[in-house]
């Protein structure tokens, strides 16, 4: 469990601070008609853990294969550690790429699948069978599955395979991590696992990671920083606190947890929603807004105090949380509350005012 | 109580039915397959073993079988490489007209053999278009053993590309991407990958495209100009006995296309039983 794979490299050691990356302006489409990526930028720290967010068709697979060498960019540039990455080939980026469906050998074992990468070299730069022997078993023992070397990757689960997967992409002592979906095809109790330890792992093997993801609960847990992309541009990138706390637009907030709309209205310092006024957010432009607060960020209050007024239409207990389905200005909200902040009496059929904590308003969209 | 009373009634017939249509079935395959099959091998013998052992090692027979060989020793290898190297194309990228190319692999299978031997004559025979030059420089095509190979390739050329395209598309290119990002070359990938990964739907695909590469008739009776001992292969050799009124020697010819057509059986379903998986292209790993 002592893995160190940046210590028997050749990369240089000392300064590897700069070994960051810096991705410019990448842009590219299919068959010059489907813009996959339009002018995407960011960087990202040494050994730092970065998420690509977003949803299908969002272009953050198409990045990830940018990194890998696997597709071509149409323009921009991706410099890693300095270096220009986008001349060098796919085999002399050292990048350990996982795949979403993990592409393990299925004609090799376990232990072949994961000596691949160190027996493709060429015979002069190749470590010693022996010396290979022990590197896989090392990443073996690494990933926990010391004694599968010999199976086929038919014979194992999702989650081991998806180890292997790992620790194949580890065996040539990658520069960078990449990881495409590495938990989409896994049940949701391995997949809490496997993060934990996935965390772990790349805090002890120093690499610098970028992982996708739809899954938001994923990219807040586990990355450093996330970012947030949409039809193929970036939309945000920041820490998980700094994109959930302050979401750059309704496509962010909406993403990255469950979210409540109305309309409103902000002047001279006011908001105005229904027939609710409180004071306006920081920063709120004037005139028309959409106002966005989360379904559990809210306080209920009787109807002669502040807040929008609400009719409930059911209330259904789920263990430590309470659903509140109710109706403000015309329209259904699913609304949560926890056990002591849910006023006694809230019952089907009471109207009563509900009061968003913390609402954020954004300039009303053109429809 | 009739309704129950009606099930096992219905139980009990079906089997009669299965066992009645399974019968059928053998009659007719008897009669359609079996039969044949035996009669090849009996007049082949009518004589005696020692006729037909003449027949084979009649030079004429000898000539027709080392042709037979040596047009499929060409084909398919040939087709096998073609197949490969289409099926990578159209399963592993995309691009403009690979629908075009799919129907066009497809082609032989739809038109008729002779229209495929046919081809060749129209290209290359005396009055084709390219028979004058051919023959100012004495180039012999038609009525030569690279006729009869061209006509081959031809007529078996989707053999291996539909085996393996499917399988292919199936697999995708993630192992193959894999395979790069952990640093190995376009070569050492397509030998360590690729190959592995098709290697049974290959040999599947080659079994088939040489069990017909020997046993073509059509095709190749147009180019062949049936010079005996010259450009007859086996089949074409079977045609000409028989035409002379030499049943023996016609059937003990047929009695070895039809062996190779029992190998090919038997292999390919040795193939089919061990490695199914990797034949077809429904299984995910």
């Amino acid at each position: 469990m002592n893995y160190q794979p940046a210590a028997d490299t050749d990369a240089p050691k000392n300064g590897s601070s700069d070994l960051s990356l810096e991705i410019s302006g990448i842009t590219k489409s299919y068959g010059g008609k489907y813009p996959a990526l339009k002018g995407v930028s960011l960087q990202a720290h040494d050994k730092e853990f970065l998420a690509l967010l977003g949803p299908s068709g969002s272009g953050k697979t198409t990045l990830l294969r940018v990194l890998a060498g696997l597709e071509q960019p149409d323009a921009g540039e991706v410099r890693f550690g300095g270096e220009d990455f986008l001349s060098l080939p796919v085999r002399r980026r050292r990048v350990g790429m996982v795949f979403q469906h993990y592409a393990l050998f299925r004609h090799m074992t376990v232990a072949q699948n994961i000596a691949f990468g160190l027996t493709v070299r060429p015979r002069s730069e190749r470590p010693s069978k022996s010396e290979i022997a022990d590197r896989v078993a090392d990443l073996l023992s690494l990933v926990q599955l010391e004694d599968l070397g010999k199976r086929y990757p038919a014979q194992l689960s999702g989650g081991q395979r998806q180890r292997v997967a790992l620790a194949r992409a580890l065996a040539i002592e990658p520069r960078m991590l990449l990881l495409d979906e590495p938990f989409g095809a896994l049940d949701a109790q391995v997949r809490r696992e496997l993060r934990r330890w996935l965390r772990d792992l790349h805090d002890r093997a120093g690499v610098t990671t970028v992982f996708v993801t739809h899954d938001q609960e994923e990219a807040l847990d586990l990355a450093d920083r996330v970012a947030i992309m949409k039809d193929g541009q970036l939309i945000q990138l920041g820490t998980p606190n700094e994109v959930y706390e302050n979401p750059a637009d309704p496509f962010v907030y909406d993403f990255l947890g469950a979210a409540c709309r109305l309309p409103g209205t902000v002047d001279g310092g006011r908001l105005t929603v229904a027939d609710w006024e409180s004071k306006a957010p920081k920063g709120a432009q004037q005139g028309p807004v959409e106002v966005f607060f989360r379904p559990d960020e809210v306080v209920f209050g009787p109807l002669d105090g502040a807040g929008l007024g609400a009719d409930v239409r059911a209330v259904a207990q789920r263990g430590p949380d309470v659903r509140i389905e109710c109706v403000i200005e015309g329209r259904v909200f699913e609304l949560e509350a926890h056990g002591p902040t849910l006023p006694s009496g809230v019952a089907p059929g009471l109207s009563l005012r509900v009061k968003p904590l913390r609402p954020r308003v954004y300039p009303l969209q053109p429809a | 109580m009739t309704a129950a009373a009606d099930v096992p009634v219905k139980a009990t017939r079906l089997p009669g039915m299965a066992v009645a249509l399974v019968l059928a079935s053998a009659v007719v395959m008897a009669v359609l397959v079996l039969l044949p099959l035996f009669i090849v091998f009996h007049d082949a013998f009518a004589k005696g073993v020692q006729a037909y052992a003449a027949a084979i090692r009649e030079p004429d027979a000898l000539a027709a079988i080392r042709l037979t060989l040596l047009v499929a020793a060409i084909a398919v290898p040939l087709n096998a490489v073609f197949g490969v190297a289409a099926a990578w194309c159209i399963a592993k990228f995309e691009f403009r007209g690979k629908s075009v190319l799919l129907t066009l692999i497809d082609l032989p299978f739809s038109i008729s053999p002779v229209v495929s031997g046919l081809v060749w004559v129209l290209l290359f025979g005396a009055q084709g278009w390219f028979g004058t030059w051919l023959i100012d420089h004495d180039i012999k095509i038609i009525f030569a053993t690279t006729g009869l190979v061209l006509a081959t390739i031809l007529v078996t050329f989707p053999f291996v590309a539909r085996e393996l395209i499917p399988l292919m598309q199936d697999q995708g290119a993630d192992e193959e991407a894999a395979a790069l990002t952990l640093g190995a070359g376009g070569f050492t990938t397509f030998w360590k990958i690729t190959i592995p990964n098709i290697k049974w739907a290959l040999l599947y695909g080659v079994l088939l495209c040489n069990a017909r590469a020997m046993g073509e008739f059509g095709a190749v009776s147009v180019v062949s100009g049936h010079i005996r001992g010259q450009t007859t292969t086996l089949p074409l050799h079977v045609e000409v006995l028989y035409n002379d009124y030499d049943f023996v020697g016609a059937f003990a010819a047929a009695s070895l296309l039809a062996s190779l057509g029992l190998v090919t059986l038997v292999l390919k379903t040795a193939l089919e039983w061990r490695h199914s998986g990797e034949l077809s292209a429904g299984r995910r790993h």
